[in-house]
């Protein structure tokens, strides 16, 4: 097990005031919170600054951790000394924090009473005894909803995906023990699913406590980026290139779909950064979304003396200024 | 330590999409957003979700007011704000999805 700074998790000197834990607490919280921010750890900095806290705003909690003493360093292997907890009398404010189920195996060994079990059994327990009477007696409770997120494959919302997903959660035995239990489960994922969408699983969060009943899963889904298309919402954006002649002239070329290519008319004149409309060739549901192909103009490299030749019949056959619009007020407009 | 509790479970099942095919009742919501009925109604009350049916003894909720009913009572729970707060967060967070979304769109990069 590894030791926690609690106050480096925090920010804060270890002779901070219970104003400046608070005020450190909600910055961080602010900026970590699981709907708030898209930072890719989000989850983990969120329960590891809520842990911190848990333990640091409760004057009891603080003062028995502060006397672990000062020269431990995060991440060094710890082992709380057998009687590191004498004369503390946790009353068990419970949780406030939200999902105290993921709070580490070092807040358990010192506030959880995990960890007393084995090969301790006669005189221990009072140090803990408060707190584990709130988990174990008499007392019932909802379960904790757990959250978790897939990623997914674009084409998986076209067709469907089946996800395997392992989940690990804390349960209490009779005589008080927290025990973690691994469950798989695989979820079918429909199709017509859209980013930022949830599967909702009822019951299948943490079992509750005393006869609460089960919390529930939710599984938030997130697209792997795709090599052609970007979703917004439920339509798809594609970049279509073209050569200059074929936007010029018009055109009928293949464009990839997810369900495959189609035709599509390019109509004479398309200007760079028009969009094409592929109506309900977005992602599928009850309203399918559209696809949109939007152009862009690809002119090939001139190398040979052929190619230049052209370029330059090319050039002297019009007479076009793509920079006119640049022009100025006070300027000559270019032509 | 005993495994009696310890046990492996593989369980095939069919995910619903919670936005669209979900309907719950003032109960079940609140029961999913572990808060009192209150709670909801004051979300009700605030503008934060909107039951499809008006007639309290008959609301009903989409999946997609449980989205935004659990958010706002994570933020007001976690973040120490009010209902207004709560619900201003959720506002300003839907628009960033909204543009977030959007500049994906355009630029794949962001």
């Amino acid at each position: 097990m590894k030791y926690k700074d609690y106050y480096k998790i925090m920010g804060v000197a270890r002779d901070a005031t219970q104003d400046e834990i608070k005020r450190a607490y909600r910055k961080l919280a602010r900026k970590y919170h699981p709907d708030v921010s898209k930072e890719a750890d989000a989850e983990t900095r969120f329960k590891e600054v809520g842990e911190a806290y848990e333990v640091l705003k409760d004057p009891e909690k603080r003062a028995a951790y502060d006397q672990l003493g000062a020269d431990w360093k995060a991440g060094q292997d710890f082992r709380p000394p057998p009687d590191w907890d004498a004369g503390f009398e946790f009353s068990g404010g419970g949780f406030t924090g939200g999902d105290a189920s993921a709070f580490s195996d070092f807040f358990e060994s010192l506030f959880g009473g995990r960890g007393m079990g084995g090969g301790m059994g006669g005189g221990m327990g009072a140090g803990t005894g408060g707190f584990r009477q709130a988990r174990g007696g008499g007392f019932s409770a909802r379960g904790e909803d757990h959250r978790a997120k897939i990623l997914i494959d674009l084409e998986d919302a076209f067709e469907g995906a089946s996800r395997s997903i392992s989940l690990t959660a804390p349960s209490v035995d009779k005589e008080g023990h927290v025990r973690t239990r691994q469950r798989t489960l695989n979820v079918r994922i429909p199709k017509g699913i859209r980013p930022g969408q949830h599967i909702r699983l009822a019951g299948q969060g943490t079992p509750g406590i005393g006869g609460g009943s089960a919390g529930d899963l939710y599984l938030e889904v997130e697209f792997r980026p795709h090599r052609l298309y970007r979703v917004d919402g439920a339509d798809l954006h594609l970049d279509l290139p073209l050569a200059p002649w074929e936007a010029a002239l018009g055109a009928k070329v293949k464009v990839p779909t997810p369900q495959g290519a189609v035709d599509l008319t390019i109509p004479p004149n398309t200007a760079a950064g028009r969009k094409l409309r592929l109506q309900g060739r977005g992602l599928p549901g009850k309203n399918p979304g559209d696809l949109y192909a939007t152009v862009r103009i690809e002119a090939p490299p001139a190398d040979t003396e052929d190619e230049k030749a052209a370029y330059r019949r090319f050039a002297d056959q019009f007479d076009f200024d793509p920079r006119s619009r640049m022009a100025g007020r006070g300027t000559e407009a270019g032509r | 330590m005993s495994e009696r509790h310890s046990r492996e479970t593989a369980t095939e099942i069919t995910g619903f999409i919670l936005e669209e095919t979900t309907t719950l009742g003032l109960r079940e919501l609140s029961s999913a957003c572990a808060v009192q009925a209150e709670h909801i109604i004051a979300l009700v009350e605030e503008g934060v979700i909107e039951p499809v049916s008006y007639r309290r003894r008959k609301w009903q909720f989409t999946g997609a007011s449980l989205t935004r009913a659990r958010r706002a009572v994570a933020l007001q729970r976690d973040l120490g704000l009010n209902i207004e707060g709560a619900a201003l967060a959720l506002d300003l967070i839907d628009e960033l999805d909204r543009l977030r979304s959007r500049l994906r769109a355009i630029d794949p990069g962001s």
